[in-house]
C-alpha cells in the first residue's frame, strides 16, 4: 500500500496577509528623522545683574511686529543679514589687549572690538511670525558657522562643520580628543554670543 | 462550430505569482527596519519652516516633542482658531508644559536627564508670542536644550 502523504498547505493566501501588515506598517510609522537648529536657552536668573557692553560691541537685530527687520535701527533685507553679522563678528577693530589676529574685517573702531566681546542681540516682538524667526536665527548661525569653517579650514585644513560630522563617527578614542580639542579651539575663537530678549509688545 | 472556437497552438502559460509574497515581505522589512512608529497623532496644523543650518535629532528617546500651531479643521469648533500646544495627543495650556516636562523627566533614567532635549514643532505661521512663552516655561524647569525642529532648504522658502 503506498503510504499517503500530508496535504500540502495551500500557501496562496500567503501575499494578501503580507500585505495587510506592509499596509499597517505604511500607516503607522514615519520615516523621517527630526532635524533643526539646536539652541540652549539662557538659565533663570533672579535678579539679572546688568552688563556692561560697549555699545559698538553689539549687534541689535529686531524684528517687529510686522515682520521687518531691522539691523541697528535701520531696516534690512533678511537675505542681507549674514553678510552684516559676518562683517560685524569678524570686524576685530580692537587694539592691544582685545586685538584680534586671525579677523579678516575692516578693523573698524566703530565696531566689535573682538568675537569674543561681539554680542549679537536678537529682539523680537510677540507678533512676529514664526517662520520669520527662524529665518533669521538661521542666518545669524550661518554667519557664525561661515566664520568658524574659515579658521578650521586655515588651521586645520577641513571645514568646522566637516569636524563635527567627523567626531559623530569617530571610533579612535585618540581621534575623538583631537577632534574634541579642535571644534573647541575654534568654538572659542568665534563664540556664539547670541543674546535674546523677552518678546516685547510694539503697538 | 468547432472552426470558431479553435485552440490556439501558440497560447502564453500564466505568470506564476509564487514569488510574490517573497516581493512583498522584502518591502514589508524594509519598512519595518527603516521607519519608528508615529508617536503623536497631530491636531494641529503643523507645517514647519525651513531652514539650513541644522543638527539632526538622533536618540529619539531623549527628545521630548512639544507642537504648536493653529487647530486643524476637525478641532477648530471646539479648539478655536488660535495658536495652541500640543502634548502627548491634548491640546494644553502653557502652564502645562512644566508638568509635561516633569513627568518626561521622570520616566527617564537619572543619568540621562542633562541629555535630553525638546524639540519645538511649531507651525510657521504662529505668533513668537506663544514660542517665547514655552521657552519661558522651559527655562523655569531647567530644560534648556531645545532644537527648533525644521524642515531642511533655503531659509528664503520662509517667505514663499
Amino acid at each position: 500500500m503506498a503510504r499517503r502523504l500530508a496535504p500540502s498547505v495551500n500557501a496562496g493566501s500567503m501575499a494578501d496577509i503580507a500585505f495587510l501588515l506592509l499596509i499597517f506598517f505604511l500607516v503607522s510609522t514615519t520615516i523621517e528623522t527630526d532635524s533643526g537648529i539646536s539652541r540652549k536657552l539662557p538659565p533663570l536668573i533672579d535678579d539679572p545683574t546688568t552688563a556692561d557692553i560697549k555699545k559698538k560691541n553689539l549687534f541689535r537685530v529686531e524684528l517687529n511686529q510686522l515682520n521687518e527687520l531691522l539691523v541697528e535701527g535701520k531696516p534690512m533685507k533678511i537675505g542681507d543679514l549674514k553678510s552684516a553679522a559676518i562683517a560685524f563678528l569678524d570686524n576685530g577693530g580692537g587694539s592691544g589687549n582685545l586685538s584680534c589676529d586671525y579677523c579678516k574685517g575692516q578693523r573698524d573702531t566703530q565696531s566689535s572690538d573682538n568675537p569674543n566681546k561681539a554680542i549679537v542681540s536678537l529682539i523680537n516682538s510677540r507678533e512676529t511670525n514664526y517662520a520669520t524667526y527662524i529665518a533669521v536665527q538661521n542666518e545669524l548661525v550661518s554667519a557664525y558657522t561661515d566664520l568658524r569653517n574659515r579658521e578650521a579650514q586655515r588651521l586645520y585644513g577641513i571645514s568646522f562643520v566637516e569636524m563635527k560630522k567627523n567626531l559623530k563617527n569617530a571610533k579612535d578614542k585618540n581621534e575623538t580628543r583631537t577632534l574634541r580639542e579642535r571644534i573647541k579651539k575654534i568654538q572659542s575663537m568665534y563664540p556664539e554670543k547670541l543674546s535674546e530678549a523677552e518678546p516685547v509688545n510694539q503697538y | 462550430m468547432s472552426k470558431f472556437n479553435k485552440k490556439k497552438s501558440g497560447d502564453l502559460p500564466a505568470i506564476s505569482t509564487a514569488s510574490l509574497p517573497d516581493i512583498v515581505f522584502m518591502l514589508l522589512f524594509f519598512f519595518m527596519v527603516a521607519t519608528v512608529m508615529r508617536q503623536n497623532t497631530l491636531m494641529i496644523e503643523n507645517k514647519l519652516p525651513v531652514a539650513d543650518q541644522i543638527e539632526k535629532l538622533d536618540k529619539k528617546d531623549l527628545v521630548m516633542y512639544i507642537y504648536a500651531g493653529k487647530p486643524s479643521s476637525r478641532y477648530r469648533a471646539s479648539a478655536g482658531n488660535q495658536a495652541r500646544i500640543q502634548l502627548n495627543d491634548k491640546f494644553a495650556a502653557v502652564e502645562d508644559v512644566k508638568a509635561f516636562i516633569l513627568a518626561e523627566r521622570a520616566g527617564k533614567r537619572e543619568e540621562l536627564i542633562p541629555f535630553l532635549t525638546t524639540a519645538l514643532k511649531v507651525d510657521g505661521q504662529t505668533n513668537m508670542g506663544l514660542v517665547g512663552d514655552i521657552k519661558k516655561e522651559l527655562r523655569e524647569v531647567q530644560a534648556l536644550k531645545i532644537n527648533y525642529t525644521t524642515r531642511t532648504g533655503s531659509a528664503m522658502d520662509n517667505f514663499n
